[in-house]
């Protein structure tokens, strides 16, 4: 199964990275739900890369690579980008979100919330993120 | 994604099909943001065909709904898929908008 692919930062590589990590997913016999889950918190990580950290430039790239070990699916992606600081996190307050109208801000709650362990590091020139989650 | 506008006398239907991203949901926006929207009493979505939504999806109702209370019209979901419900109840805002089963209750609000 293949494992690993190479996008530029383009919002319209959102789905193409959806689309391989649930076929991924789906071949492991997960359920529709939990796919969902999984690829949703992926992708709100790969937008927070292609739009924010390399402002959708197209010479730039992303390298996901997947794989499970020991019942833990992991998925990681590699940029060089502007880092992200998992400090600068806070929790939505959705009613308040509502008031005033706001757009954004619940990408990474969403992430914390569905998945088992979150790392953000920088090895040189490169950021890697890394998703966990065990896989029932 | 397709959005297809079902306008009545006073209420506007948006059937949504396909995924709404970071990508699509412009899309959306630009439809939601249309003043002629704020003269009906309702709008309705229909979410049967939506497959998928994500933060920016969501972002673009939440940015919305408070201008539609203003405006005292209605926004209501209906035919949500089980995968695309439990995206808004992680967030819990399940109990913040107005999603029922089908769209005769959607109608009847």
């Amino acid at each position: 199964m293949k494992n690993a692919i190479r996008i530029s930062c383009e919002r319209s590589n959102l789905k193409v990275v959806r689309d391989f990590v649930s076929e991924y997913l789906a071949a492991l016999g997960q359920s529709e739900l939990r796919v969902n889950q999984i690829v949703l918190a992926v992708d709100e990580i790969v937008a927070n890369i292609v739009i924010h950290a390399n402002a959708e430039d197209a010479s730039k790239h992303l390298d996901v690579r997947l794989n499970v070990e020991n019942q833990v699916f992991r998925i990681e992606l590699r940029d060089q980008g502007s880092s992200y600081s998992p400090a600068s996190y806070q929790e939505p307050n959705m009613p308040e979100y509502i008031q005033q109208g706001r757009k954004g801000g619940m990408g990474m709650a969403l992430v914390n919330r569905l998945m088992d362990r979150v790392e953000f590091t920088q090895h040189g020139d490169y950021n890697i993120c890394r998703l966990y989650k065990q896989l029932i | 994604m397709k959005i297809t506008q079902t306008p009545s006398d006073t209420t506007l239907t948006l059937v949504l099909d396909g995924e709404l991203d970071a990508s699509s949901s412009v899309l959306l926006d630009t439809e939601l943001s249309n003043p002629a929207v704020l003269k009906y009493q309702k709008v309705l979505i229909d979410c049967q065909r939506l497959n998928y939504i994500s933060s920016a999806g969501l972002g673009v109702f939440i940015s919305h709904l408070q201008r539609f209370q203003d405006a005292n019209v209605k926004l209501v979901f209906f035919n949500m898929q089980e995968k695309v419900h439990n995206v808004f109840e992680i967030l819990g805002l399940d109990s913040l908008m107005t999603i029922v089963p089908s769209e005769t209750e959607a109608a009847a609000l």
